[in-house]
């Protein structure tokens, strides 16, 4: 029989297979679109409602400050957290155990599932902007260059989550508590980064520069810079945006989150070659 | 050519050695049982031959390759039938299959793999949705799509109902016969005897028979039992010569109407390979 010379299919073809199912599921999941999915924009809506208007700044409220910082929080919760829960429960479904079994490759089944969170994601991020400019008089940007700056934002949050994510499921024991176990570090983060707290020199020196290791604050710092006017970089620790300071950062995370990704996930070691 | 061949393979779990020992040999083509009570060694050595776990010492060839290095192009030669998947709940058993089958060079066609395994009529299900025997043979079709030469199957019917038993073991007949090599454990009786060319008995660790259901643990030379009516009641004897027997009772106008003559089924045979064990 010949069985071999028939080329094993590509791990780009494998992994956009990968992630359309994984998105399938996802949704099919109700339980998991409602809380993982509709839980941030819950937030914003509460959030924005409790603090209405305590800017003295024109074209700015807190709402509009919220409305921008919770797309950050809206990234970490769905790429981080539906990662970290995600991989634990392949691992406890059979999920992983069923395609190390097949000729798939490691690399097409994570590549699948950031396929998955980076549309689950850009879909969270318009129900928030959608909030935001519906409830909030959120302005939506008009120029290329601001979008831009969304663009590649967006890019490197999802994959720095991600990764991390992926890092972080080794440290979970079980999909049971993999919710809770990933939301202890996420909302600390959101409290620290001035995602929840507004503005963020409200917050302790020493707060915010720990806040400043990890890419939260960054996110939340890029998003504003791109939905609020200019004149409201006054509210920003460092009274810049810092565009360059923050594409290092998430970088760095990506970089990080690779590296940890390779070490700690087992399966990656005999199989890719 | 062997399509499966182990040598002294050994593991150890802890202190507890799992796998003390094994040698196994199967040819192409072959339908092979492995029988054995519950943490006998069995799953771990079909574990180790897929290339789920590694094993402490002892040679490992499927297909000629080594599991513990073997390749994608290996993987999909081989079939492995969970034993206990809960995956993709949430999709059809079509979109499943269909999704498996896109990692194999040259799969079976999904509506094909599915009519083959009895479910044709569920394909529009979701899995989440299927009893626990249409389950397993959405596990086996998942395991068969990729066409593979080696098909490992751990325990597929436990919790099967006797009818569900039946269609398995058919599906089983229906893949030998194309030439698929079967490496089966079970610890039902019935299912080797049924279903296996050879079978091995597995026991602490170790193989304590090998040879085919006929003649597994020196059956085919063992004794029968003649029972018949006699004067005053049930009457028994053992012999390696039943005819003799008959004849010297025939002779003797004894009452042959209720004459049996029972061989060790494979049942007992079974029981005192692994008693020997214990």
């Amino acid at each position: 029989m010949t069985t071999t010379d028939t080329a094993l299919p590509s791990t780009a073809r494998m992994g956009l297979s990968r992630g359309w199912v994984e998105i399938l599921q996802f949704f099919r999941d109700r339980t998991a679109v409602i809380f993982s999915f509709l839980f941030p924009a819950l937030l914003l809506l509460l959030f924005g409602t409790i603090f209405a208007d305590d800017y003295d700044h024109p074209g700015l409220s807190a709402a509009r400050v919220f409305s921008a910082s919770m797309i950050a929080y809206g990234i970490v919760a769905t790429a981080f957290i539906t990662m970290g829960v995600g991989i634990a429960t392949d691992r406890e479904d059979g999920t992983l155990k069923r395609l190390r079994g097949t000729p798939v490759t490691a690399t097409a089944y994570f590549l699948g599932k950031l396929i998955m969170v980076a549309v689950l994601t850009a879909a969270e991020v318009v129900v928030l902007l959608g909030v935001g400019v519906l409830f909030f008089d959120l302005p939506l940007p008009t120029d290329a260059g601001r979008w831009f700056t969304f663009g590649w934002l967006f890019v490197l949050s999802v994959i720095a989550c991600g990764l991390l994510g992926i890092a972080a499921s080794a440290l979970v024991r079980s999909a049971r508590t993999a919710g809770a176990v990933l939301n202890v570090p996420v909302v600390a983060l959101q409290f620290l980064s001035g995602v929840f707290i507004h503005p963020i020199t409200q917050l302790p020196g020493w707060m915010i520069t720990v806040a400043s290791i990890f890419p939260v604050k960054w996110m939340a710092q890029g998003f504003r810079s791109v939905f609020l006017p200019d004149s409201a970089v006054v509210y920003e620790a460092g009274g810049a945006w810092e565009h360059g300071r923050i594409a290092v950062v998430l970088l760095a995370w990506c970089v990080i989150g690779s590296v940890l990704c390779l070490l700690t996930f087992r399966w990656t070691n005999t199989r890719d070659k | 050519m062997t399509a499966i061949e182990v040598t002294s393979l050994r593991k150890t779990y802890g202190s507890r050695p799992a796998v003390a020992g094994i040698d196994l040999s199967v040819p192409h083509g072959e339908v092979f049982a492995l029988l054995g009570p519950n943490g006998a060694g069995k799953t771990t050595t079909v574990e180790i031959l897929e290339g789920h776990r590694q094993r402490d010492s002892g040679d490992v060839r499927v297909l000629g390759q080594d599991p513990a290095t073997g390749g994608r192009a290996w993987r999909a030669r081989i079939g492995i039938v969970l034993q206990s998947a809960a995956d993709a709940a949430d999709l059809t058993v079509a979109e499943t299959v269909r999704h498996i089958a896109g990692f194999y060079p040259r799969p079976r066609s999904a509506a094909e793999v599915i009519e083959l395994v009895g479910l044709s009529d569920k394909a529009r299900t979701k899995v989440r949705a299927l009893s626990g025997g249409q389950r397993r043979r959405l596990d086996v079709a998942l395991g068969i799509v990729g066409r593979p030469e080696v098909v490992f199957l751990d325990e597929p019917t436990t919790g099967f109902d006797p009818q569900a038993r039946r269609q398995f073991w058919q599906l089983v007949r229906a893949l030998a016969a194309e030439g698929t090599t079967i490496l089966l454990t079970t610890h039902y009786l019935d299912e080797a005897e049924a279903l296996a060319d050879r079978l091995a008995v597995i026991a602490a660790g170790t193989l304590v028979a090998e040879g085919t259901p006929a003649t597994l643990g020196g059956r085919a030379g063992a004794g029968a039992t003649v029972e018949w009516a006699g004067p005053n009641g049930r009457e028994s004897e053992q012999t390696t010569d039943p005819a003799a027997l008959i004849a010297r009772l025939t002779a003797a106008g004894a009452d042959l109407t209720s004459l049996t003559v029972t061989r060790p089924s494979l049942e007992d045979t079974y029981l005192t390979l692994i008693g020997e064990q214990r």
